[in-house]
């Protein structure tokens, strides 16, 4: 089976411990060197088929994560990954430096999140910093609104990344309907769920293509076949994000629903649907399936 | 631990301007006063936010305002229907007060209805923007209503341990009144469960998560000091 994870940001594990347990390992909303409340209220808004979010990466610090979070998040007895997020390179090192001595079952580099400010330099130096400063698993976080998204991810690949998570939110708008003005107090926010499903698909299918890596595949994950269809366009493992908001039992019913779809299917197991989308086309052999999760 | 369960649609019962949207009750404990659920309306990515309303026997009852596409949604389910619902959310009213007196302005009056049924007996002022929607104030019987342009505020009497719901603007005006008060508030809410961090309001000087912290805070929580002193 492949593992499921949460996609960062979409579940607090000391909040709904139980939904945390419920996963084959728990991602960590984004962690920054020093702490940041986020962005003012109005943080979310629903769209067709989706929604938006401004969060602005509210997250306590990484002292305080290090000394106090991560603590209690090693109890719950589920793989822990760490997502970290900055402004520079530096701040990933220092991230990833301070981690290496942890007990996290790997690192996410969120270089991808359109509600702060993009970190100076590009994604490759940022692996290279976080890779030279940690040996812990390292999946790269990328944004589906990359004019070559399978070009970073190969630049990444180059950096020594272990993997790829695809895919952040990507850019938009909702006007309040009554008033014409924005919604969200920071105008624009990242659009997640259902709308963003084809997108990640296209995301998977031409990152896969270009570098075999391990992918977690995330985007409008709902259901079952949803969840095969990422993994038919290369991803190794995937995450739920928005449908956890309204449906916090939802891995349980994904895991079900992926193993009868990919039954019905002829595949004894659904990973074996991975890269089933490229048959057509020359493809590299995967050169790695293994993701840092609980896997039964 | 979280419960989720999708009940049966009991009713949908017009009361003036709002909807008492009925369900089973399945195995959900109803909670305390000022928790809320989690309904998902068909068709809707995100649930949306509900205070209990009324316990009746084998059910849970809300009162719906149709403002926008997911209350609409919710009034136009049929009997039979199944509707998503996660809960009782969040911290409510803390009932082991002296001298309770509700204060609810227009929807505001939901979690007081269950808060009078669980308080036994207590004074209430509502006030509300129309008669046609003064009429959900049959559900509290006994209470004193009051329609715009005048205002609960104007009917406070000092020495009441006050729970209060409504608009922002009649809630700071309430926290003004009676630092003492309970008051229950409203954030755009993604989960309800603290996953999203969407609910996120100044709460005791940061930004902190409604449906964790909340929804019922004291005054104390959200009214600057200089504030209470002016
Ligand atoms: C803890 C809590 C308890 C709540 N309890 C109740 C309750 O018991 N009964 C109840 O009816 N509601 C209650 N609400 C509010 C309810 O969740 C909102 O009405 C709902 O989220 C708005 O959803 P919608 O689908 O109607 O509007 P949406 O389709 O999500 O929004 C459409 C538009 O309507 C606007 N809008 C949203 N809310 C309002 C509003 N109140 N008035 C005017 N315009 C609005 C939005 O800004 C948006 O532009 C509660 C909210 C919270 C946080
Ligand atoms: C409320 C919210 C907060 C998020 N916060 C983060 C974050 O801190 N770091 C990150 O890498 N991605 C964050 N994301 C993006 C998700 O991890 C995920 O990439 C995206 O939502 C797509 O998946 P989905 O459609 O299943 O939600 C957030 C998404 C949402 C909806
Ligand atoms: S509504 Fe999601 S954290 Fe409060």
């Amino acid at each position: 089976m492949p593992p499921l994870l949460n996609a960062s940001g979409c579940l607090d594990a000391l909040a709904a411990p139980d939904v945390a347990r419920s996963l084959d390992a728990f991602v960590t909303k984004t962690v920054t060197p020093l702490p940041r409340d986020g962005n003012a209220p109005v943080r979310i808004a629903e769209i067709d088929c989706g929604m938006l979010n401004t969060i602005g990466l509210a997250n306590p610090g990484l002292d305080d994560f290090v000394c106090d979070t991560l603590p209690r998040l090693l109890e719950l007895g589920v793989p822990v990954w760490v997502s970290v997020g900055g402004f520079r390179a530096g701040d990933y090192a220092e991230s990833c430096a301070r981690l290496d001595d942890e007990g996290v079952e790997a690192i996410e580099l969120n270089v991808s999140c359109p509600n702060v400010e993009s970190p100076v330099e590009a994604t490759e130096e940022i692996v290279a910093a976080a890779r030279a400063a940690t040996a812990k698993p390292l999946f790269t976080k990328l944004s589906p609104q990359l004019p070559d998204v399978a070009a970073v991810a190969l630049a990444a690949a180059r950096a020594g990344t272990d993997g790829l998570s695809l895919v952040n939110t990507l850019r938009g708008l909702a006007l309040d309907p009554r008033t014409l003005a924005p919604v969200l107090s920071t105008a624009t926010g990242g659009v997640s769920g259902p709308v963003l499903r084809p997108v990640a698909l296209a995301a998977v299918h031409a990152c896969y293509a270009a570098t075999g890596l391990p992918i977690v595949g995330m985007g409008g994950v709902e259901t079952g076949r949803h969840a095969l269809d990422l993994i038919a366009a290369g991803a190794s493992a995937c995450a739920l994000g928005t449908i956890l908001f309204r449906d916090p039992d939802a891995p349980a019913r994904v895991r079900a629903e992926l193993a009868r779809t990919a039954f019905r299917l002829g595949l004894e197991d659904p990973l074996a649907a991975r890269g089933l989308a490229h048959r057509e086309a020359e493809m590299p052999l995967p050169s790695e399936t293994k993701i840092p999760a609980k896997v039964d | 631990m979280l419960r989720r369960e999708a009940p049966s649609v009991v009713a949908v019962e017009p009361l003036g301007a709002y909807s008492l949207l009925r369900v089973e009750r399945a195995t959900l404990e109803c909670g305390d006063p000022g928790q809320f659920f989690m309904l998902t309306p068909p068709g809707r990515t995100l649930p949306r936010a509900f205070s209990l309303c009324l316990a009746p026997p084998g059910e849970l009852a809300f009162l719906v305002d149709p403002v926008g596409l997911g209350t609409r949604a919710l009034v136009e389910l049929q009997p039979g229907d199944r509707l998503p619902v996660l809960g009782p959310l969040g911290r409510g009213f803390r009932l082991d007060v002296p001298r309770p007196l509700l204060v609810g302005g227009g929807i505001g009056i939901a979690p007081l209805v269950y808060a009078a049924e669980r308080l036994g007996r207590a004074p209430a002022i509502l006030g509300f923007r129309t008669p046609e929607h003064a009429k959900a104030a049959s559900l509290l019987q006994g209470a004193e209503v009051v329609i715009e342009p005048t205002y609960v505020t104007e009917r406070l009497s000092p020495g009441r341990d006050v729970l209060a719901c409504g608009p922002e603007p009649m809630l700071h005006a309430v926290a003004c009144l009676a630092p003492s008060a309970q008051l229950a508030w409203e954030a755009p809410m993604a989960c309800g469960y603290g996953a999203c961090f969407g609910c996120a309001v100044e709460i005791r000087g940061r930004l902190r998560r409604l449906c964790v912290e909340g929804p019922v805070l004291t005054a104390a929580d959200v009214v600057p000091a200089e504030l209470e002193a002016a």
